[in-house]
């Protein structure tokens, strides 16, 4: 089966929305992250693969500003996140990154809607305003039917979805999906990588995806490989 | 794909002038590469040969002549036998992928490099598939899907490859 190439190029420095540049993060005696290079672009998907171990999800982590590194820099919109207060991160994560995780993420107590409705909440907007814009995310994400359910009454597929528009809801420049589909089987994986990159494509938002699934990758506009604390960016090889 | 198999098996359903037997091949199956009518009189031939086939009426024109086929009772027990008969699990590219990988340590290339080349292309192919299975029907999906769920075998052969190529590289330069 043939089919036509395509190739994406990694950003430079000056049309990145995120860049890190030589992060170093050690773990006791470990070295998670040994020099590690990534940059995104506006309404790109990156997946970030890798082994067990090599280090993906703490370059996530550094990217989001929720770990910081030993060395090196993260600029998101040209700003060195490390000249950042802990608040004003913190601020920042909240505003203009959203967060999915593979389970767990969502609060049990709150019902669906309540869950997306959340973030909206936090940032000081009205009950009903912040849970209008929550009704539409999902019936955008396809799951309006459980919008009254708790957490523990809906699936995992469901679960992710819900997860996907909470993530969604504040109109985040990025949204950081960590092993988003690694609970779920293929047919709902694939379902909620449509999702998920057909709605960040719409707002044009981010998305850092770190997966160890070739196929969950190959929803990317680009993937980069993290091995032994080194990133590298595969398009150069394509 | 069996070529043979799958004209045989769209005979089975009626007959078919040769013309008409490559059109239909190509509107089911002729996704990635479609046949050309030398392939459909040269199979044909060699199907009547054997007794699969038998020619069910030959019109004239203005042109050739122009022959309707139609399937035997030994072509349907032929159809059922493919039919029935799982197919055989081909390693396909690793046996060249491991030559790759041996012989550029052997000349002290980077080997690790090949495999990411290699890995790349993989997941650059997987990445058109995805593309296409969402704008596709469902044939085009579960063709995809077969597709994507060998590649992704072969990538994670690629990975595995990957980390075992100190030991490798030990065993082949010692």
């Amino acid at each position: 089966m043939t089919a036509p190439a395509t190739t994406v190029t990694p950003p430079t420095a000056t049309t990145a929305l995120l860049a890190a540049s030589g992060l170093h993060k050690t773990y006791g005696s470990t070295a998670a992250l040994a020099g590690a290079d990534l940059s995104v672009r506006a309404g790109e998907v990156v997946a970030v693969m890798g082994p067990s171990g090599s280090g993906k999800s703490t370059l996530l982590h550094c990217l989001a500003g929720i770990v910081p590194p030993d060395s090196g820099t993260v600029h998101y919109r040209q700003q060195e996140m490390s000249s950042m207060s802990d608040a004003e991160r913190s601020a920042l994560r909240r505003r203009d990154f959203g967060f999915v995780f593979q389970f767990g993420q969502l609060v049990p107590e709150l019902t669906c809607t309540e869950n997306v409705a959340l973030p909206l909440r936090l940032a000081g907007a009205k009950r009903r305003a912040a849970e209008e814009r929550a009704t539409h995310w999902l019936e955008r994400l396809e799951v309006e039917d459980v919008r009254h359910h708790r957490p523990g009454q809906i699936s995992g597929g469901q679960g992710q979805r819900v997860a996907i528009a909470r993530a969604l809801v504040g109109d985040p420049s990025v949204i950081f999906a960590d092993e988003p589909t690694g609970a779920l089987d293929s047919l709902n994986g694939e379902r909620v990588m449509d999702l998920l990159t057909d709605s960040a494509k719409e707002s044009r938002t981010a998305v850092v995806l770190v997966t160890h699934e070739a196929r969950v990758a190959a929803y990317s506009d680009r993937e980069i490989v993290v091995r032994d604390g080194s990133a590298r960016d595969m398009a150069a090889l394509a | 794909m069996s070529i043979s198999h799958t004209l045989l098996g769209l005979l089975e359903a009626g007959p078919r002038h040769g013309y008409d037997l490559k059109r239909a091949f190509d509107e089911r199956f002729g996704h990635d590469r479609q046949l050309h009518y030398g392939q459909v009189y040269s199979t044909m031939s060699r199907l009547l040969k054997n007794g699969l086939v038998e020619v069910d009426g030959v019109e004239a024109g203005g042109g050739p002549e122009r022959k309707r086929y139609a399937i035997t009772d030994a072509g349907v027990t032929d159809v059922q036998t493919w039919l029935t008969t799982p197919e055989k699990p081909e390693p396909y590219l690793q046996s060249t992928l491991y030559t790759k990988v041996v012989l550029a340590m052997l000349t002290g290339r980077d080997a690790g490099e090949l495999l990411d080349t290699q890995r790349a292309e993989h997941l650059r192919l997987m990445r058109d598939l995805t593309r296409r299975k969402k704008g596709g029907d469902l044939a085009d999906q579960l063709i995809c899907d077969h597709a994507l769920f060998h590649l992704e075998a072969d990538l994670r052969w690629l990975e595995t490859a990957g980390s075992r190529l100190e030991k490798l590289a030990k065993e082949v330069l010692a």
